[in-house]
């Protein structure tokens, strides 16, 4: 069997797995996966950025926050509708990820950390700034009438489920589609040498400003789906934790790799989850793991089984 | 745009650990890491289950460790009492890190996984307003300690209420007639520049004005400030009073430089506890509060005419007259809103003694019971004062008390009546199916 085709056997099974998982878990295990999808689409869009082309945000919580808030407004002061609402979401992400881009891509390595953290911060305040439309640091509530897509419940365990499963499919099929594109291996080249491609002829600037753009895009999609599915816009969502979240959960997951995003999520949901409920040292329980992640699985799990056992895992 | 614009993106693998590091380090500094649990054990007969959202990590911790001694503490006076219906009560602990996320995701696992029969607890707004909307789809009762206004704003559901402790916009309205009757009628106020300074700021104009008085001057601090004496100067001369609210961590530095800026002559003070809550009145740098107003959901220091109620109260919880820990003085309580924790259980046991509850199929009959409640008596139950419940609203309404700082004491100086609380509804929630 070719990698190409165990690679596409990979995906259509995870998602089939996510299928089935929805009728055997019980309610709290299959609501948590909801939300776990939700997050994992964040922490792809962010992968593409860091894993696949090797740039390293600080900043990425502007861009599910500019989903969330895209959505949100238009929806709650707009009164557009849901679909539409959800685009001006995904918009919003993606044009400031050009924006944010042209600026931000004239530096490279630690100094785009800290200017991508700074935008960061300057999105936070502008959300606390805005305060008379956003609500500021309280937030506002998506009221859950306002929360149907053509007489289906977005509310529902089920639609909620379906909807976040959905959105993952198309991310994840999609982005696990884009990284094999010559677009995508170009990225990879820019990630493992960039000198050298631009040596090749690419242009090394408009694809890590296109990659930005998709992560970007990808994470407001995640940003709005959290905002329907959950029925919470919030400035917290701007924050630097919600930045430094997607790069731990794509770090413990497998920077580049389709999956790693999703494993990473999981794992620590489920660590913390499961660490507070023994315990109440549970930060130094996630803390060790952490660590422990680090040292000895430094690529990350699905990195680790890429190296060791599943060579052709994409 | 070309090439040249473009640094380099390669990253060495010891980068991308240094910031994990750095990240480690951020997340660790902000406290996001949603966290401590502790279940109490099942009990042989079945217990009626609250869980608890509780600030144990993040901004609202010093708020939830005395939120959490306040309920162990009601919920022990409760089962020595026979418990509710005869059945004892259980408190599911989950911190929520003081971050909406969890907190949604914490009310998910009371309802799902640990079958809690309600939720209960939490204080900050974002908190509330983040978990809020799962607790009305999970069809779970979620009695709130938050003092928002958010839940009389019609911002909420039917799940939601509020009956142990009022919320801000009544606070600052019954604040108004005091302040333009004894202290003047041109105010400045000195905000936080967010949502819950907002609510002060717009809430306060609008009463003072009713009262004739005006706000002279609205100076709003950005969040993370550190340092304030650069603000002090837009203090107009004409202020008569200045009106300060929740500063934050940095409140011993506001004291000191209002002290060092205005010397021994100073406009009359009056300002929201919030922001002294957990911290010792007689600590060094607040001697500048000497003399100045503020108001308390009820009064950290015992009063002259303390009552019967106010005493076993502060016993059942372990604080002295003085409002610390007794068995470490230096623990002083959030006295002022932590009173919420103990009443919203006790309207719980009220409402489920009313309506019979037996188990979730009843929390529906259980919200209707708690929205037919309507006067409060003062009584060990209520011991902050009578209150009057709005089922409409979802809103109780109690007496607003201000103390002036008298020899390092905080001595009440005015009761607000509940009547001065009061505000037109803003929402029917009974109206909304469940």
């Amino acid at each position: 069997m070719t990698s190409s085709r165990k690679s596409t056997l990979l995906h259509l099974g995870v998602l089939a797995l996510l299928v089935v998982l929805f009728f055997v878990l019980p309610p709290y295990h299959a609501g948590n996966l909801s939300r776990i999808m939700v997050l994992a689409i964040y922490a792809m869009g962010y992968n593409l950025l860091f894993g696949y082309t090797g740039l390293l945000s600080l900043g990425h919580a502007m861009f599910f926050a500019a989903g969330m808030y895209g959505f949100g407004l238009t929806l709650n002061l707009g009164g557009w509708p849901v679909p539409l609402a959800f685009v001006a979401g995904v918009v919003c992400a993606g044009a400031l990820a050009l924006v944010i881009g042209l600026l931000a891509l004239r530096t490279a390595g630690v100094a785009f950390m800290i200017v991508t953290l700074m935008f960061a911060q300057t999105g936070y305040l502008v959300v606390l700034y805005f305060g008379t439309y956003t609500r500021g640091d309280e937030g506002f509530v998506i009221q859950q009438a306002q929360r149907m897509l053509g007489g289906f419940d977005l509310t529902s365990e089920t639609g909620r489920y379906v909807t976040a499963l959905i959105l993952f499919a198309i991310c994840f099929l999609g982005l696990a589609r884009l990284v094999q594109t010559p677009f995508g291996r170009t990225l990879v080249a820019i990630r493992e040498n960039e000198e050298r491609t631009r040596m090749l002829g690419y242009d090394a600037g408009s694809h890590k400003l296109r990659a930005l753009i998709i992560s970007g895009a990808v994470s407001g999609v995640a940003g709005a789906a959290y905002a329907l599915l959950f029925g919470y816009v919030g400035a917290t969502f701007a924050t630097v934790q919600y930045s430094i979240f997607p790069l731990l959960w794509v770090l413990l997951g497998g920077a580049g790799t389709t999956i790693g995003p999703l494993i990473g999520v999981f794992f620590m949901f489920y660590l913390i989850d499961t660490s507070s409920t023994y315990t109440n040292a549970y930060m130094l329980i996630a803390g060790v793991v952490l660590v422990l992640l680090t040292v000895f699985a430094p690529q990350g799990l699905a990195g680790e089984l890429r190296k060791r056992v599943f060579k052709w895992l994409p | 745009m070309s090439d040249g614009n473009f640094k380099s993106s390669k990253l060495s693998r010891r980068s991308t650990l240094l910031g994990l590091g750095a990240s480690a380090g951020a997340l660790a500094t902000a406290g996001v890491l949603p966290g401590t649990a502790r279940f109490a054990q099942a009990q042989s007969s079945a217990p009626i289950k609250i869980g608890f959202q509780k600030h144990a990590t993040g901004i609202g911790a010093a708020y939830g460790r005395w939120y959490g001694a306040t309920t162990d503490a009601a919920v022990k006076r409760i089962n020595d009492n026979g418990g509710i219906n005869g059945r004892p009560v259980e408190i599911v602990v989950e911190d929520d890190g003081t971050d909406p996320k969890r907190g949604a995701e914490v009310l998910e696992k009371f309802a799902t996984q640990h079958e809690c029969d309600i939720a209960f607890g939490t204080l900050f707004s974002h908190v509330v307003i983040g978990s809020a909307p799962r607790a009305g789809e999970l069809k779970l009762p979620y009695f709130v300690v938050s003092e928002g206004h958010h839940v009389a704003s019609g911002m909420l559901n039917r799940y939601t209420l509020q009956p142990g402790i009022t919320d801000v916009k009544s606070q600052v309205q019954s604040m108004a007639p005091f302040v333009a009757g004894n202290l003047g009628k041109k105010v400045t106020m000195i905000y936080p520049d967010f949502a819950f300074g907002h609510d002060h700021r717009d809430f306060f104009s609008a009463a003072i004005e009713a009262q004739g008085g005006e706000v002279v001057a609205k100076i709003a601090i950005p969040p993370t400030e550190t340092s304030f004496t650069r603000y002090f100067p837009n203090i107009p001369r004409e202020t008569e009073v200045i009106y300060h609210v929740m500063v934050g961590p940095a409140v011993l530095t506001f004291v000191k430089e209002l002290g060092e800026f205005f010397g021994p002559s100073r406009p009359e003070i009056f300002g929201f506890i919030d922001s002294l809550e957990a911290v010792n009145i007689n600590s060094p740098g607040l001697e500048f509060l000497e003399g100045t107003y503020f108001w308390e959901g009820m009064p950290r220091h015992a009063q002259a005419d303390q009552t019967s109620h106010d005493k076993a109260y502060r016993a059942a919880v372990g604080v002295d007259d003085r409002g610390a820990s007794l068995s470490d003085g230096k623990d002083v309580s959030t006295f002022a809103h932590m009173f919420g924790c103990w009443e919203t259980l006790n309207i719980i046991k009220a409402g489920m003694e009313a309506s019979d509850y037996q188990g979730p199929a009843d929390r529906a009959k259980l919200i209707e019971a708690v929205e037919a409640m309507t006067d409060l008596p003062e009584s060990d139950d209520h011991p902050q004062g009578p209150k009057q419940f709005n089922g409409k609203t979802h809103q109780v309404f109690g007496q607003q008390y201000i103390s002036k700082v008298t020899d390092g004491k905080l001595v009440r100086a005015h009761t607000a009546s509940i009547e001065d609380g009061m505000y037109e509804d803003e929402v029917d929630y009974t109206a909304q199916s469940f």
